[in-house]
């Protein structure tokens, strides 16, 4: 709840000049720690292998009820805004729940969105490392085979060079975030 | 003039200057200046945690309004990342947080010592009761 608080207060951003990006914005920016893990194309999935397009990384999982599903639609639906440049934009969503999410789970859960979503698992502590270093906490919630997970909802947009430019809440309007893809791809 | 004339003239003379005061602070537009509300974390705050000291740097409650001061820059110039909410912000680093809608809410800080902190976002002091409210707040 208190996620969810915090993610609708950022949920509709002030008026900006043209290029100046409506999330969260670090400065200077420094490069998105980079992670090997398995991908859902059932190969390894290098996060540098994604230099030249901007990234949109998510951390959730497919059993997620609300928030992974939603974020995932509006994602795709920025993609769908981005038109041409959509081909250079690329998201990758990681899993906070490696026990249920196999390569091949996430493939038919992200592919659903998008045919380009990609997704990563791995062991408990390799995830434990990417969430570490990018400062995504996740607590776990529920018990027996109902379990879930409460998990920072936020997307960070990785530019071209594979720097961490900015972070997007969950809620923001569809416009605003492929604005800020916008503005990445036109860098 | 006699003294309650005068009297009279000058009660009228400060209750036209109150009526006056308090339309311009209910309609005078608030002067245009930045946006942004600058929070410094120093060199040091976390080597004086660790050696106990219960330092707090930033305030545990920040309060921005809609349209006026309604951007949050965290900038941390200690030598250890700090942790704000969903954001890690790395040394010499800044984090610039535009806000769009009034809230109140607590984040996970790692630059207070209690390791919370409050953000309050109150609405754009709109033009009559609002504003008249904001400025008695910033003045008094």
């Amino acid at each position: 709840m208190k996620r969810l608080a915090a993610a609708l207060l950022f949920a509709l951003p002030l008026a900006a000049s043209a290029d100046a990006l409506k999330s969260g914005e670090f400065s200077p920016p420094r490069m998105a720690p980079g992670f090997t893990l398995q991908g859902s194309t059932g190969k390894p999935l290098k996060l540098s292998d994604y230099r030249g397009k901007v990234v949109a990384l998510g951390f959730g999982f497919t059993s997620c009820p609300a928030v992974c599903p939603t974020t995932l639609a509006e994602l795709a639906a920025v993609k769908t805004k981005l038109g041409a440049q959509g081909k250079d934009f690329q998201v990758v969503y990681v899993t906070v729940d490696p026990a249920r999410d196999t390569a091949e789970r996430m493939r038919a859960y992200l592919t659903a969105f998008d045919p380009t979503f990609v997704g990563a698992t791995g062991l408990d502590a390799q995830l434990a490392a990417v969430r570490k270093d990018y400062g995504v906490s996740v607590t776990r919630t529920g018990s027996g085979a109902n379990y879930g997970f409460n998990h920072s909802s936020f997307v960070y947009l990785i530019d071209r060079s594979g720097k961490l430019r900015a972070l997007s809440p969950y809620g923001r309007a569809v416009d605003d975030v492929a604005h800020d893809v916008r503005v990445l791809l036109n860098q | 003039m006699t003294r309650s004339r005068i009297l009279t003239l000058a009660a009228a003379v400060l209750a036209i200057a109150a009526l006056w005061a308090t339309l311009w602070a209910m309609y005078a537009p608030i002067p245009a200046g930045s946006r942004e509300q600058l929070f410094e974390i120093p060199a040091g705050t976390y080597a004086r945690r660790a050696a106990g000291d219960k330092v707090e740097i930033l305030p545990t409650s920040i309060r921005l309004t809609l349209g006026v001061k309604d951007i949050l820059v965290l900038k941390n110039l200690d030598n250890v990342p700090q942790t704000f909410g969903p954001v890690l912000i790395m040394p010499g680093q800044s984090f610039r947080m535009p806000f769009g809608v009034a809230g109140d809410v607590q984040f996970e800080c790692t630059a207070h010592a209690s390791g919370q902190m409050r953000i309050v976002v109150e609405p754009a002091p709109d033009a009559g009761w609002r504003r008249l409210v904001w400025r008695a707040r910033h003045w008094l």
